[in-house]
Parts: C-alpha cells; sequence; structure tokens
C-alpha cells in the first residue's frame, strides 16, 4: 500500500473542491439566473473537458503550465519552480478537467428555484447577499454537495491528465490511480488490489454519504 | 393624507407600457386585462423587480425611480409587500420562517412573536412550526399575505391573488383582503384578469390592454360609464355602487337597500339591518319604462333623468345612462325602444330592475 499516493490523492481530491466550490457556485448560478451574450459559447466551454480525451486536455495543460507559456514563466518567476509536474500544476489541471462535474449541478440547482421565489426574497427585503445565504445556497444545497462529490470522486479516478501534467513524482505528483498503474507494470498484483480495493471502499462510502444526506434534506422539505 | 403611489411607466417594448397612475392610503387600484396585456409587468416594475425604458415612481415621498436623473432603488431598498400569483414561499423554512424573513427591519429578538401576530391576523395562529408543502392552497396564500404585510410596506402588490384557489376559497380570501385593507394605511394595487375580484375589492379601476390604459378612475365611475366597449365585451356592463341594508323581510328572503337615490329590493338571506354593501346592477336587466307600470311581478321601479346616451355603432343597441339621485344606471336597449320611447338627455323615464338581477357583493357587517 503506497500511502504517500493515497496522501496526495486525498489531497488533491479535497484541494480541488475547495478551489472549484466558490468558482462554480458562482458560475452555475450566472449561467441559471442571468441572460447575456455569449451564454451559449461558455456553457459549451464548461463542458469540453467533458468530451475531450484526458491526454488532450492533459497535453493543452501540459503546453500551457510550460516556461514558454505566459502562465509557466510567471509562475516560475514568482514561485521559483516549474508548474508542470509540480503538486500545484496537479491541482490547477485536476481543477479545469473538473469545471463541468461542479458547474452543471451547480447550474441546474440554481435553475430550479422558481424566479419568483427569488424575487419575493428581493420583495422580503433580503441583500442580494442574504438572498444568496439564507434562500437561494439552502435551496441550491444538493447540487452544490453533487458537484462536490463528483469533484472529489473524479479527481480521485483521473489518470490521463494527472500522468499529463503531473508525471510520476512520488509525494508530488503520484495518485493513487497512477501507483496501481505502476504496481501492475512491476507485477505487483497483490499491491494494485489493495490499492484499488481502497479506492473502491472510499467511492462507495462517498457515494453513500451523500445519498443519506441528500435524503435527509428532502425528507425535512417535505 | 397618508401613503401615496404614483406611478409613471412608458416603453415601446419588448413589452409595451403606457400607463400612469396614484393610489392613495387605503385605496384599492385594481389592474384589470386579459392575460398578456402586461399588467404584471406594471406590478413588477412597482417592485423593482423590471425596469421599464422610461419609468418614475414615487411612493411616501420617496422616489423609487426615475430614469430621467438615474435614480433606482432595488427591489429589497423598496418597502413593498408582494403577494405572488403562485405564493412563492421559501419551501425550506417553515411558517414562521418565512413570515420572519420579512421581518429584517425589526430587531431580532422581537421577530417571532411579530411573525406569530401577523399569521394570527390571517387566521393562521398555530400555523407558525409547519412547512409550506404542507399547506392546503388558500393556507399558503394566507402565508404569503402575512408575509407581505409583515414588511410594513409603504404599498401592497397582488398578482392574481385568488386565481389559483377555488372558488369558496376565493370568496373568503377576498372578504379578509376586503376588510384587512380597511385597517391597512397603504395603497393596494390588485392585479387580476377577474372582474368578480374587480367588483368586490377595487375602490379604483385601470383597465390594461396591450400594456396601455384603455381606461381609469374610480370603479363607480367607470362602471356607469356608457361607452367604454372594452368592458362591455369582456365583461357586460353594469353600474357597481353601494348601499346599506336598512330591513329585512324574512318571510320573502328579500332585502331593502337604500342607495344615494332610493331603495331597492334583492333577495339575500344572510345580511343584517345596518349591513354595507355593494351592488352590481348588469345593464342588460334594466328595461327602461315611461311611467311606473303596475300588474308586474316586480319590485324595483326608480326614477331618474337620461343623463347621457351612447350608440354603439358595432351592435344595434344602445346604452343608456340613467341619473338616479348620486348613483347612475345603464340600460342596454335596442335602437327600436330608444325611437319608441323618445329617449334623450334630460327625459325622465323609470327604470325596472328585477330583484334577482341584483348582484350583491363585498358585505361588510357593520
Amino acid at each position: 500500500m503506497d500511502w504517500t499516493a493515497l496522501r496526495v490523492s486525498l489531497f488533491l481530491g479535497i484541494g480541488s473542491v475547495a478551489v472549484l466550490l466558490p468558482v462554480g457556485i458562482w458560475c452555475g448560478r450566472q449561467l441559471a439566473v442571468r441572460d447575456f451574450r455569449g451564454k451559449l459559447l461558455l456553457e459549451a466551454l464548461v463542458s469540453v473537458p467533458l468530451v475531450l480525451p484526458p491526454t488532450v486536455l492533459g497535453f493543452y495543460l501540459l503546453v500551457m503550465f510550460g516556461v514558454r507559456s505566459p502562465l509557466g514563466a510567471a509562475f516560475q518567476a514568482i514561485i521559483g519552480r516549474s508548474l508542470a509536474f509540480s503538486f500545484e500544476g496537479l491541482l490547477l489541471a485536476s481543477a479545469i478537467a473538473n469545471v463541468p462535474f461542479v458547474v452543471q449541478p451547480i447550474q441546474r440547482a440554481f435553475e430550479a428555484i422558481p424566479p419568483d421565489v427569488r424575487d419575493a426574497a428581493a420583495c422580503c427585503g433580503l441583500s442580494p447577499w442574504q438572498r444568496f445565504f439564507r434562500i437561494e445556497a439552502p435551496l441550491a444545497w444538493s447540487g452544490i454537495l453533487t458537484a462536490s462529490v463528483l469533484t472529489f470522486a473524479h479527481t480521485l479516478g483521473e489518470f490521463g491528465v494527472v500522468l499529463m501534467v503531473g508525471g510520476n513524482l512520488p509525494g508530488e505528483t503520484r495518485t493513487l490511480s497512477i501507483a496501481i498503474y505502476d504496481r501492475v507494470q512491476a507485477f505487483d498484483d497483490s499491491g494494485a488490489g489493495v490499492m484499488a480495493a481502497t479506492l473502491l471502499v472510499v467511492a462507495v462510502t462517498t457515494l453513500m454519504m451523500t445519498t443519506t444526506l441528500s435524503r435527509r434534506m428532502s425528507v425535512r422539505r417535505g | 393624507m397618508g401613503k401615496r403611489l404614483s406611478v409613471s411607466l412608458r416603453q415601446a417594448g419588448p413589452i409595451p407600457l403606457d400607463v400612469e397612475f396614484t393610489c392613495g392610503a387605503g385605496d384599492v387600484l385594481a389592474v384589470f386585462g386579459p392575460s398578456g396585456a402586461g399588467k404584471t409587468t406594471i406590478l413588477r416594475s412597482i417592485a423593482g423587480l423590471y425596469r421599464p425604458t422610461l419609468a418614475r415612481i414615487d411612493s411616501d415621498g420617496q422616489r423609487w425611480v426615475d430614469t430621467s436623473a438615474g435614480i433606482f432603488e432595488p427591489p429589497h431598498r423598496r418597502a413593498v409587500g408582494f403577494v405572488f400569483q403562485e405564493y412563492a414561499l421559501f419551501p425550506h423554512l417553515s411558517v414562521a420562517g418565512n413570515v420572519m424573513a420579512a421581518l429584517g427591519h425589526r430587531p431580532r429578538p422581537e421577530r417571532r412573536a411579530r411573525a406569530d401576530q401577523w399569521l394570527a391576523q390571517v387566521h393562521l395562529a398555530g400555523y407558525s412550526d409547519r412547512r409550506p408543502q404542507q399547506l392546503s392552497g388558500g393556507e399558503r396564500q394566507r402565508v404569503a399575505l402575512a408575509r407581505a404585510l409583515a414588511r410594513e410596506p409603504a404599498v401592497l402588490l397582488l398578482d392574481e391573488p385568488f386565481s389559483a384557489v377555488d372558488r369558496p376559497v376565493r370568496r373568503r380570501l377576498q372578504q379578509e383582503v376586503d376588510t384587512l385593507r380597511r385597517t391597512l394605511d397603504m395603497p393596494l394595487v390588485l392585479v387580476t384578469h377577474d372582474f368578480d375580484d374587480v367588483v368586490r375589492l377595487a375602490t379604483h379601476l385601470l383597465v390594461v390592454e396591450q400594456g396601455r390604459a384603455v381606461a381609469s378612475g374610480p370603479l363607480r365611475e367607470l362602471t356607469s360609464r356608457p361607452d367604454l366597449s372594452w368592458l362591455r365585451e369582456a365583461v357586460g356592463l353594469g353600474s357597481v355602487f353601494d348601499a346599506s341594508v336598512i330591513r329585512t323581510h324574512p318571510s320573502s328572503g328579500l332585502v331593502e337597500l337604500a342607495f344615494d337615490g332610493g331603495t331597492l329590493l334583492a333577495p339575500h338571506r344572510q345580511l343584517a339591518a345596518g349591513a354595507r354593501v355593494r351592488l352590481r346592477v348588469p345593464a342588460r336587466e334594466v328595461i327602461l319604462a315611461t311611467a311606473e307600470p303596475t300588474g308586474l311581478s316586480l319590485h324595483n321601479a326608480v326614477a331618474g333623468t337620461v343623463s347621457a346616451i351612447h350608440a354603439d355603432p358595432v351592435f344595434d343597441q344602445v346604452i343608456v345612462q340613467l341619473a338616479v339621485g348620486q348613483v347612475l344606471l345603464l340600460a342596454e336597449v335596442t335602437s327600436d325602444a330608444v325611437r319608441s320611447l323618445r329617449v334623450e338627455v334630460g327625459r325622465r323615464l323609470h327604470a325596472l330592475i328585477k330583484s334577482v338581477s341584483i348582484e350583491v357583493l363585498a358585505i361588510h357587517p357593520e
């Protein structure tokens, strides 16, 4: 069992959720309640990681993170390390790959709130922030939860993008999925089996937790 | 002169608007018109949920919108109570929580008690901890009303408030709103496509067609105008005026009603002497006669003077307006009858009204 790889995977999963959630909530809500020029294009862009092969996405991200791109160069200049093949780079890549898994459920959840309910909140004298925290977020809660779980689970299982952008550096970018592949390559089936089972347990547990939570919420709401 | 609302809205599209009106405290202005006439847009503009191209809205001395001066107060800074057509309650909050959401202007410790008070006012005491999903349509509408009132608004806006409930509930709600508005010192704007709401609740009427005001004024004045062909086609003409019960005749089931111009008999069993009522006399039910008839099964024959005649070119009918004291009655007759009776302005005539055709509405027991 590669504990370091498990730690990298969990950090990457939690980190991706933490980075993506605020962005995803903002973006999903905008897409749900606003009508603006270029909305269709933005929605298409958000979904691109869904249909693009992970290796292709990984390749573009690698190019973007390289020292010859403005982003890679800036990171190198400020932090003093390469963005590619680092945990930070991996986190950013994972966040980008997971955009559709966060934005879409959140957008659907905000779309499901009747416009009259939003308007009623405004007519009750609630400011935009109060409206968001007291009315909209509680009503969109199940969508936000789904988004978090999908991102977490998807990050744990991501392979192509991780391999392209992160490589396979122990303690830095070697996640559990990569470690499993590594073990299989080295004909260590039992090592791979333990790690695969770990991921399976984590996946089933998260899904059960989500189902329980969302069922409890819907019971409370009648 | 308490709170007053004055509204002026104008735009060419996408939803055409061209209306201007004022509404005083205690007045009920009914915005009436067919579906898609822009009625709801007028209401949403007052609340700040819609921004017309040109608008000026003043409420209780405060300027909410003035597009020419670049003033636009967002909805949460306008003291409006808005009752939505489909209630729009917050499904994740209790009944009390819904009302408390509108009590942000009150100190936190007071809110629960105030919410309970408002709920008691709409006859929902004891419902505080229920969820909106556990309530009937009528109860939900009452919660929505309590929530709108809890804001202590400068104007109360009702968007088709009775359209989603069935008849008996509708009657009860209408009556409660009518009772409430007598105690509230604020203008009330009611959007409806049902004339029943108008005659039962409104003091003033604004008829809207494709965003344009077709007619506006006090209800009594508008309903006694002979020339509103739009109203005639939509609901039929008929004067609306107030009266009070002076005597009941339990044996015959009739009540004697005094109005500014005489008395009328109408069938009604539940009324007591002293009660104030609103009457509607449909123009098609009024017969004109040159002399008071005898030998008819008729209770009501009132004398009056012809004050206006409107010949509708489309139909072969004439609307005759008859001044009976302060009340202007309308009679819909054929042009042939106008010729044979020599009906002209100033002529004394008798209006014959069957007692069963008088609509007794909006009862406020004294």
